[in-house]
C-alpha cells in the first residue's frame, strides 16, 4: 500500500506515455435564478493525464461537484448550465456534444461514482440487472455474456460471494458493499476517466479505508484517470497525485500533492489545512474523577423486539446497547466513538428518555425515574444537539421562538425575560440578537448549528449531549464550532457527552473516551490512554483506518476484518456474551 | 407470507363482524318501517302486526341481531322481504357485472392517471402540466352522476359511439367504466405527478443516466417502477370508493350490478338485501386491500412481511 502509483505518475506527467485525456478550459457554470444569472464556477482550467489521480478539494459551495457533473453532462436542468468554456475529451468538446453522443460516452468512456451508496442504486431492481443493463447499453451482447462481464466486475471490486450478489436487491447489502457495486458498474467497461464524487464520505471509517484501497488498486490496474472530488484533506493526501483547491467556484491553488501539503501557497489552502483535525497521541485530561460523577450509568440496556408469525410473538431482538457502564464527571467531555450501528446514538436517546431502556441512570447520585415529571425535570439538566441542524430546527418558527421554546415549555420567566435570555444566548454563540426574527433557512449550516447550541443552552443544562454535532459541517466551520463548545464548557461548567465517528475530532476534543462496538464498550480510558496506547484490536483498526493529512505516511498492511458480518440481532432467549474487562492503567479498561 | 395472509384473514373476520353489527344497528334505528313497505298503505293494523311477527321484527334488537348473526355464520344471508328470493342468489347473479365494471374502472383510472401524472411530471411547470392538473382537478371534483349523464349525452346520444345503457358487450362497458374511473384517475394523476417528481430527483436516476442509458429506458425501467409504488397500495382503498360509486353509476347506465340492487333495496327498506350488499362490499374492500398489499410485496422487495 505504501508504494503507490503516484510516485510514478507525478514524475512522468510530462512524458508522452501520459498524454492528456481530458482538458477543461475556461469553464463557466451558471444558474438562472429570479435574481438573474449567478456564476457557480468561473473560468476553471485543468488537465487530466492518463493514469493519474487528480483531487478536486474544497468546502461546500466550492463548485467541485458541479464541475464533475458538467464533465458528465448531468448538470441539473434547466436552471444550471455551462455558460462558457470547453471540456475537451477525445477531440470532442463535451459542452457542445449532442445528448445522443454524450450518452454513448457516459458510462463507457467516462464513468462516475457518487457519494451516497444507500440511494445510488435502484431499490426495486436486482444488482445483476443493474450491472448488465449498464454493460449492454454500450456493448451489444447476449444477457449471458453480459452476466459474465458483470460477475468479472464484481470480482474486480473484491465483493464477497459475487454470484449471490447478482440476484440480490440493494437493500440486502451494506453501505460499503453497495459502494463496491457502484464502482463495479463504473469499471465494468474499463473507462478512460472515472469521476468519484465524495465516494467515501457516507461510509464508516473502516469501510472508507477498504474502498480507498480498492480505488487505488483499480486505477493502477486499469490505468484509469481518476478525478476525486472530496472535502477531506486526509483522503486527498492518501489518494491524489495532483490537487486542485477550489473555493466559491474558483480555482485557488493547483499543485502536486506533496508540494501542496509541504508548502501551501495560498492563504485559503493554509487555512483549510490547519482546520483539519490531526491525530496525535491524545490529550491529557485535567478532570477530577475522584468526586461524585455527574452522570452515572450502570447496566444500561436497550433492545428492540422483532416480531413475527401469526401471533406476532417476539422472534428476535436487536441488542442495540448491551449492559454498559460509564460515568461522566463534572466539567468533562466524555466521548463515545464507534461506527454506524454500534449503539452510540442509542445511548444518547436512552439518557434523555427518548427510548425505553433498562438499567440505572443516576444524575448527581439520584436515580432518574421513569415517570413523566422526572423525565421533564431531566430535560432541564440534559439537552441534545443533533447532527443535521436543518432537520433539527422547525422551519416555520423564527429562530428566536425556537430558542425561547424550552423556556416556555418549562414555564420559566416572562415573555420579556425569555426574549432577553434568547438575545443573550445569541450573542454568546456569536450570532447577534438582531437575527432573532429570522427563519432557519436564512442561515448557513454552521450558523444553524450555533442556533441549536443556543437552544440547548437555554435551560442552563449541566450536560449537553452532542450527537455527531459537527459531522455535517465543513472543516473550517467544524473547527470554529468545536472552539465554541470548548469555550462554553469552561464558562458554564458543563459536561459533554460527545458522540462521534470521527477519531481525529474525538482525540482533540475529549477528556475521556469509550469505544463502542456492537452495543458494548470495548475500550475506555482517558484520551491519552486510548489514543496513545490503544489496546483493543477494534480501537487499533479505527485509528489505523482514519485518513491522515500527510502524503508521506506509510500504510501498514491492513488486518483483514472477518467480523464485518456480525450483527446485534440475536434470536429470542439468546443474549450477547457480556464482555469482561482488564485494567491496563488507572481508568484504562480493555475488553478481553 | 403465509402467516401474513392468515393473520390478515383473521383480522378481516373481526372487521366483518363490526360492519355487520353497525349496519344492523343503523337499519334498526332507521325511522322507515320495512313492514309498511311490504304490507302496503291499505293494510290493517292486524296484517301489519302479523307480518312484523312473521319476520321477527317485533323482537328486541339484540335477539334480532343474534338471529341474523346465527344465520350469517352458516352462510345464510336471509331472504328479501319483497322479492321473496334468497339474498345470496340475488347478489350472486349481480356480482359478476359489478366486478367487471370495477375492473374496467381500475384499468381506466390507472392508465389515465399514470399517463397524465407522468407527462405532467416530465413537463413540470409548463402549460401541459397546468392543463393536465386542471383536468385532474375537474375529474376529482365533478359529481359522478353529472359525468355519467354528460358522457351519455355526448358519446351515446350525439355521437352514437356507444350504447345508451345496458350490459353485454365491451362497448356497453366503456362509458360506465370511464365514469367510475375518472374520479380515481384525478387522484392518481396528482399522486403520480408528485411521486414521479420525487423519484426523478433520486440519486439512482442520476446513476442510471451516468451509466449512459437513454431517457426512455431511465424512465421506464428506473423511474416508473419506483414511482408507482405508493399508487399500488391505494388501489385497495379504491375498491371502497368504487362501492359508493357503483350505486350511482349503475343507476345512470342501467348496469345490472349490486349497486342497482342496493339502490332499489334502500328505497324499499329491504333490510336483508341492504345487509347482504353491505357485507359483500366489506368483503370486497378487505380482499381488495389484501391483494393490493400482496402486490406491493412483489413490486417492492424492501417490504418484509411479519
Amino acid at each position: 500500500m505504501s508504494m503507490r502509483a503516484k510516485t510514478n505518475s507525478v514524475t512522468s506527467v510530462v512524458t508522452d506515455e501520459h498524454p492528456t485525456v481530458l482538458s477543461v478550459r475556461q469553464l463557466d457554470i451558471s444558474v438562472r435564478t429570479e435574481a438573474g444569472i449567478l456564476p457557480l464556477v468561473q473560468s476553471l482550467n485543468f488537465d487530466l493525464k492518463r493514469g493519474e489521480t487528480l483531487a478536486i478539494a474544497g468546502e461546500s459551495g466550492s463548485g467541485k461537484s458541479l464541475t464533475s457533473l458538467a464533465i458528465m453532462g448531468l448538470l441539473p436542468p434547466p436552471a444550471v448550465h455551462v455558460a462558457g468554456g470547453q471540456i475537451i475529451f477525445d477531440d470532442f468538446d463535451l459542452t457542445k456534444l449532442p445528448e445522443s453522443k454524450m450518452q454513448r460516452l457516459r458510462g463507457d468512456r467516462i464513468a462516475m461514482i457518487f457519494q451516497e451508496p444507500m440511494t445510488a442504486l435502484n431499490p426495486v431492481m436486482r444488482i445483476g440487472d443493474q450491472l448488465t443493463e449498464a454493460i449492454r447499453a454500450h456493448e451489444p451482447m447476449s444477457g449471458r455474456a453480459a452476466r459474465i462481464r458483470a460477475l468479472e466486475a464484481l470480482k474486480a471490486v473484491r465483493l464477497t460471494e459475487p454470484e449471490r450478489r447478482l440476484k440480490q436487491f440493494p437493500h440486502e447489502l451494506s453501505g460499503g458493499m453497495r459502494q463496491r457495486v457502484v464502482i463495479a458498474m463504473a469499471i465494468a467497461l474499463r473507462p478512460d476517466v472515472m469521476i468519484a464524487d465524495e465516494p467515501t464520505t457516507a461510509l464508516d471509517v473502516t469501510v472508507q479505508r477498504e474502498v480507498l484501497d480498492l480505488l487505488r488498486i483499480l486505477t493502477t490496474e486499469m490505468g484509469m484517470a481518476l478525478i476525486l472530488i472530496t472535502h477531506d484533506m486526509g483522503v486527498v493526501a492518501e489518494m491524489a497525485d495532483r490537487v486542485l483547491i477550489m473555493q466559491k467556484g474558483q480555482l485557488v491553488e493547483e499543485a502536486d500533492v506533496r508540494t501542496l501539503f509541504a508548502a501551501p501557497q495560498m492563504p485559503y489552502t493554509r487555512k483549510l489545512l490547519s482546520s483539519v483535525p490531526r491525530m496525535g497521541k491524545g490529550r491529557q485530561s485535567t478532570v477530577d474523577t475522584s468526586m461524585q460523577p455527574l452522570i452515572s450509568v450502570r447496566d444500561l440496556q436497550v433492545t428492540y423486539d422483532l416480531r413475527g408469525g401469526i401471533l406476532d410473538r417476539v422472534q428476535a431482538r436487536v441488542h442495540a446497547v448491551e449492559k454498559i457502564n460509564f460515568d461522566i464527571f463534572s466539567g468533562e467531555t466524555f466521548a463515545v466513538v464507534g461506527e454506524s450501528g454500534c449503539g452510540k446514538s442509542t445511548v444518547a436517546r436512552a439518557l434523555t428518555g427518548l427510548v425505553p431502556h433498562k438499567g440505572i441512570i443516576k444524575f448527581e447520585g439520584q436515580p432518574i425515574l421513569r415517570d413523566r415529571a422526572s423525565q421533564l425535570a431531566n430535560t432541564r439538566v440534559m439537552q441534545m444537539v443533533f447532527q443535521d441542524p436543518m432537520a433539527a430546527l422547525n422551519g416555520r418558527m423564527t429562530v428566536g421562538d425556537l430558542v425561547r421554546e424550552p423556556l416556555v415549555i418549562h414555564n420559566i420567566g416572562t415573555p420579556q425575560s425569555r426574549t432577553d435570555r434568547a438575545a443573550e444566548l445569541f450573542e454568546r454563540v456569536g450570532l447577534g440578537a438582531e437575527v432573532l426574527d429570522r427563519y432557519p433557512h436564512e442561515f448557513s449550516g454552521g450558523q444553524r448549528q450555533r442556533i441549536c447550541i443556543a437552544r440547548a443552552l437555554a435551560l442552563n443544562p449541566k450536560l449537553i449531549i452532542a450527537d455527531e454535532s459537527v459531522s455535517a459541517l465543513d472543516v473550517s466551520v467544524q473547527a470554529t464550532v468545536l472552539e465554541l463548545l470548548q469555550e462554553l464548557k469552561a464558562e458554564l461548567n458543563m459536561s459533554y457527552l460527545f458522540i462521534s465517528h470521527d477519531m481525529a475530532v474525538v482525540e482533540n476534543f475529549a477528556d475521556r473516551v469509550a469505544v463502542m462496538y456492537l452495543g458494548q464498550i470495548v475500550e475506555t480510558g482517558s484520551s491519552a490512554q486510548v489514543f496513545g496506547n490503544p489496546q483493543h484490536q477494534y480501537t487499533r483498526r479505527l485509528i489505523a483506518a482514519a485518513p491522515f493529512p500527510d502524503p508521506d505516511r506509510v500504510f501498514l498492511p491492513r488486518e483483514d476484518s472477518e467480523d464485518d458480518l456480525r450483527s446485534p440481532i440475536m434470536a429470542k432467549g439468546q443474549t450477547p456474551k457480556r464482555l469482561k474487562y482488564c485494567s491496563i492503567d488507572e481508568g484504562h479498561l480493555v475488553a478481553i | 407470507m403465509f402467516a401474513f395472509v392468515v393473520k390478515r384473514l383473521i383480522q378481516s373476520v373481526f372487521i366483518l363482524l363490526g360492519v355487520s353489527f353497525i349496519t344492523f344497528a343503523l337499519l334498526y334505528l332507521l325511522p322507515a318501517d320495512p313492514v309498511r313497505q311490504i304490507a302496503g298503505r291499505s293494510a290493517t293494523a292486524e296484517t301489519v302486526a302479523n307480518i312484523r311477527a312473521q319476520l321477527g321484527l317485533d323482537k328486541p334488537f339484540i335477539v334480532q341481531y343474534a338471529r341474523y348473526f346465527g344465520n350469517l355464520v352458516q352462510g345464510d344471508l336471509g331472504r328479501s322481504y319483497l322479492q321473496k328470493t334468497e339474498v345470496s342468489t340475488l347478489i350472486a347473479s349481480r356480482l359478476p357485472a359489478s366486478l367487471l365494471l370495477m375492473l374496467g374502472a381500475i384499468v381506466c383510472e390507472l392508465v389515465l392517471g399514470i399517463t397524465m401524472g407522468v407527462v405532467a411530471a416530465l413537463r413540470r411547470g409548463t402549460v401541459t402540466d397546468n392543463s393536465l392538473m386542471m383536468a385532474s382537478f375537474i375529474g376529482v371534483s365533478a359529481p359522478q352522476f353529472v359525468v355519467g349523464l354528460l358522457m351519455l349525452y355526448v358519446f351515446a346520444v350525439q355521437l352514437r359511439w356507444f350504447p345508451i345503457g345496458g350490459y353485454g358487450t365491451f362497448a356497453h362497458m366503456v362509458l360506465p367504466s370511464i365514469t367510475l374511473g375518472i374520479l380515481g384517475s384525478g387522484w392518481y394523476s396528482r399522486m403520480m405527478r408528485s411521486s414521479m417528481i420525487d423519484v426523478l430527483r433520486q440519486d439512482f436516476i442520476r446513476t442510471a443516466r451516468a451509466k449512459g442509458l437513454g431517457r426512455m429506458r431511465v424512465l421506464m425501467r428506473h423511474a416508473l417502477p419506483n414511482a408507482v409504488l405508493p399508487i399500488i397500495a391505494m388501489i385497495g382503498i379504491d375498491v371502497g370508493i368504487f362501492m359508493g360509486g357503483i350505486v350511482v353509476v349503475e343507476s345512470v347506465f342501467g348496469w345490472p350490478g349490486i349497486g342497482q340492487l342496493a339502490w332499489q333495496a334502500i328505497q324499499r327498506v329491504d333490510i336483508p338485501i341492504i345487509m347482504g350488499v353491505t357485507l359483500v362490499s366489506a368483503c370486497a374492500i378487505v380482499i381488495g386491500n389484501l391483494v393490493a398489499d400482496i402486490a406491493s410485496l412483489f413490486a417492492d422487495p424492501r417490504i418484509k412481511v411479519r
